[in-house]
């Protein structure tokens, strides 16, 4: 019993569970799911949700509303703006499209027996990359250098195989450069990673 | 691409009723007067009766009323006395029915004997918004039927917000040997075996025009089926809205041997290699559609580009340009040689920017209706206001219609175009951000203003810049345009707004209001105040049982009422019914709303002379 909980801690279930969620962000951050109504029309937008519209029309609807609009969730609103199906439709499969159109790379991590898959596009830089690295797999990299590369004693260090089948370390190259480049990620043990830094 | 434009004056019901009893009595011994351009069954009698007085009135009577073509002009010239009755009755050949709930078809037949055009408009507008449960009615139905006996020598019919189907469709086309045209604008329950149909039986069609209409794809070729040999008649050919692809070469053979046609719009499914193929075949034409305008997906690196540029320049009657469904901005310098001539220009369904629309719109000097997307931004409008100056009807639709989202155009751009486009008529816009300032600019600076829809997308959005109610805004509008017919607000609005409305609004006929207002009193004012209030939409407003009471003077006016999510009950609603028994009021139960108190969710009500429908679903409660 015992070796099989001390085997689930070591496992880190946890940083390695499925979830619908941006990658670092833990149960307890979650937006409370607003009421989804259930509509029985067919509509292009599948984010639409019925703002308490109904609830709405009391005195304080004003305030109300701005406190929606202000808030992050997008409750879309039925038949508003009144904009035709028709022309939503025209143009809701490009926004999704574009929208859609990610780069998922896979990521793993030395001693994990679990990949993940990211999607780099969500991203607007290497901070933003490397936190949510270390949030996903729960460790930590230490202050990136372009000498030392990844230095200060850290155990792990995040590294990219590009185009030509090179592992390099993550940061060295420009962010679209890499976002263009880079095939797959691997969070390296630091011991193993010495010398990417000089590599180039 | 033009609004409807409603000019029926008040329906006196009472004087109606006399009408139709007087109907019943008709002596039916008249002989046609000569002349008359209305074939159709007559007398086949040969006995000579003497002429008596009132004959020969009737004769001459006949001869002139058949030139009224206003059917506001017409509507007075029946109320006079029962001949002119009589005779205005047979002299029209042209039926509009604005709302297909308030008469039925057989009370529509009996009285227009001759007709050869008809026209039914049948869901109220706020149903293309989703605001309407599914099969709510407005069926062609029950009209195609009795029109197949009564009206054989019928040509046109126009149909807007109508469930159509194949059957209605297979019957029209088998019933009207003279068809020529036929007109469906936000229709829907039929598909492309309907059009096949229609295609194949209808000889003599000169328009098939299919506009924002939901047609499912049968998979069937519908072009194939119209005759294969010999010219057609066909003048229009719009199928824009079909969302299926098309047998390109049945589409050219067929153009190839339609000499008459001037107006084309098709589908994004036409690409634009294939859109030069047509356009070397028509030159003639004076509206076309371009399609997706952009290249097939299987178009080599180096495939040979069409000449388009050439094939524009050859089109030297082309006045409507529209399409640029999937457009690649790269070709849209083609379009050059024939923007000089250009009146109407729908950049609608076009994501293009305003470095991409001013490679062409500073040709566009004699532009007068220009539908465009807001990926322009205000610099785009702002190209449009320098050239523009003719621009009757400016529409800008919103690439991303969410609330929250970034704006690109705002009251700027509305500034801007109030600035360049002094003649101004009709304008829809819809924006992120407005202020007063802009509004009451454009309420100045044009005066001929008719129809200003403004669509603030935030709900309850005040003044950008000052952060007041846009209540001045529209204020000004109502004050300074006094040609203002349609109005549709938006934004944050207090009671204020609506009492302007009231008190300058007076020629107000259709009204739109969403997330507005604050008390009962709003509603009023408008209802007290506006005397040619026809049509009157709205949502989420705190208006409530007592402000539709102080409507019920006016209701017999109007075409409809529509209110949904407002704080109506279901005993207000029932008074109304019970004191104005000519009015339909129905109470529709909308599953999709939250259900917090007894409030109804849509109130939709109209005037008619048949009582409640017979073809309402099990979710509409007509009251009584």
């Amino acid at each position: 019993m015992e070796g099989c909980m001390a085997f689930d801690k070591e496992l880190n279930l946890e940083a390695t569970e499925l979830r619908l969620g941006l990658p670092g962000i833990k149960e307890s951050e979650k937006q409370p799911s607003s009421t989804i109504k259930s509509n029985k029309r067919a509509f292009p937008n599948m984010d639409e949700k019925s703002c308490g519209s109904k609830d709405s029309s009391k005195a304080s609807h004003a305030q109300k509303c701005n406190q929606e609009i202000a808030s992050p969730s997008k409750a879309q609103v039925v038949g508003w703006p009144p904009v035709r199906s028709y022309r939503k439709n025209c143009f809701q499969a490009k926004t999704m499209e574009a929208e859609a159109a990610g780069v998922y790379l896979k990521v793993s991590m030395d001693g994990a027996p679990y990949l993940r898959k990211i999607d780099l596009k969500i991203y607007k830089g290497y901070p933003e990359l490397l936190k949510a690295l270390e949030d996903m797999f729960k460790f930590s990299m230490g202050e990136y250098s372009e000498s030392e590369g990844y230095n200060n004693g850290s155990e792990f260090v995040p590294t990219y195989e590009d185009k030509d089948g090179d592992w390099m370390l993550v940061g060295d190259v420009p962010w679209d450069m890499f976002i263009s480049s880079c095939k797959r990620l691997r969070i390296m043990k630091g011991s193993e990673a010495r010398g990417l830094g000089c590599a180039v | 691409m033009s609004e409807d434009d409603d000019r029926s004056p008040p329906l006196d019901l009472r004087r109606a009723d006399i009408a139709e009893s007087s109907n019943k009595t008709r002596n039916c011994t008249g002989v046609s007067g000569s002349g008359g351009s209305v074939p159709g069954p007559g007398p086949s009698s040969m006995e000579f009766q003497a002429p008596y007085p009132d004959q020969v009135l009737e004769n001459v009577l006949e001869n002139v009323l058949q030139f009224l073509s206003s059917r506001r002009d017409r509507n007075a010239a029946s109320l006079v006395c029962r001949s002119w009755w009589r005779v205005e009755a047979l002299t029209r050949s042209d039926l509009f029915i604005g709302n297909c709930y308030s008469v039925s078809p057989r009370r529509a037949t009996a009285r227009f004997t001759r007709v050869r055009s008809v026209s039914i408009k049948g869901r109220p507008r706020f149903a293309d918004f989703n605001l309407m449960p599914p099969d709510w009615g407005a069926h062609f139905a029950p009209w195609v039927t009795a029109m197949a006996s009564a009206y054989p020598w019928l040509e046109k019919v126009y149909l807007k917000r109508m469930s159509v189907t194949y059957d209605d469709l297979a019957l029209l086309a088998e019933s009207f040997p003279s068809f020529k045209e036929l007109v469906l604008v936000c229709c829907d329950g039929f598909g492309t075996s309907g059009l096949a149909v229609i295609a194949s039986k209808c000889r003599q069609l000169k328009v098939l025009d299919l506009i924002e209409s939901e047609v499912t794809d049968d998979e069937v070729d519908w072009i194939a089926f119209f005759p294969e040999s010999g010219a057609t008649c066909l003048e229009s050919l719009i199928f824009d809205c079909v969302e299926c692809p098309i047998n390109f070469d049945a589409l050219e053979r067929l153009v190839a041997r339609s000499p008459s046609l001037k107006k084309l719009r098709l589908n994004r499914f036409v690409s634009i290699g294939q859109l030069y193929l047509l356009m070397v075949r028509s030159p003639q034409l004076t509206h076309l559609g371009t399609g997706s305008f952009s290249a097939t997906e299987g178009m080599a690196q180096g495939e040979q580009e069409p000449e388009l540029f050439t094939a524009f320049a050859a089109c030297r009657s082309l006045v409507c340009l529209s399409g640029f469904r999937e457009i690649l901005p790269d070709y849209l310098p083609d379009i050059s040689p024939v923007c000089a001539n250009l009146t109407s220009l729908n950049f609608s369904y076009a994501h293009i920017n305003a470095d991409q629309l001013k490679l062409v719109i500073f040709q566009c000097h004699k532009l007068q209706i220009f539908w465009v997307l807001d990926s322009i931004c205000d610099e785009g409008l702002q190209a449009v206001a320098s050239t523009c100056k003719d621009l009757r009807e400016l529409r800008v639709f919103p690439f991303d219609a969410r609330e929250d989202n970034e704006g690109p155009v705002s009251d700027l751009g509305l500034q801007a175009i109030s600035e360049g486009c002094r003649k101004l008529q009709s304008i829809l816009y819809f924006c992120q951000h407005m202020t007063n300032a802009a509004v009451i600019a454009m309420s100045r600076n044009c005066p001929d203003l008719e129809v200003f829809r403004l669509c603030i997308m935030g709900r309850h959005r005040p003044d950008r810049v000052t952060n007041e109610p846009m209540d001045e805004g529209f204020g000004a509008i109502v004050m300074n345009c006094k040609k203002l017919t349609r109005l549709a607000v938006s934004g944050l609005l207090t009671d204020r707004a609506f009492s302007y409305i009231g008190k300058y609004g007076k020629l107000v006929r259709t009204l739109s209001v969403a997330f507005a207002g604050d008390s009962d009193m709003g509603l009023k004012y408008v209802l007290e105040g506006c005397p040619r209030l026809q049509k009157l939409e709205i949502r989420d407003s705190p208006f409530g049982d007592a402000a539709l009471r102080s409507g019920l003077h006016h209701y017999y006016n109007m075409r409809f009422l529509w209110m949904s999510s407002c704080r109506l009950f279901p005993q207000g609603c029932q008074e109304i019914a019970r004191a104005l028994p000519r009015l339909v009021v129905e109470v529709i139960r909308d599953d999709a709303i939250e259900h917090t108190d007894e409030t109804v969710d849509i109130l939709y009500m109209y005037r008619s002379l048949e009582g409640p429908r017979d073809d309402a679903p099990g979710f509409v409660t007509i009251m009584q």
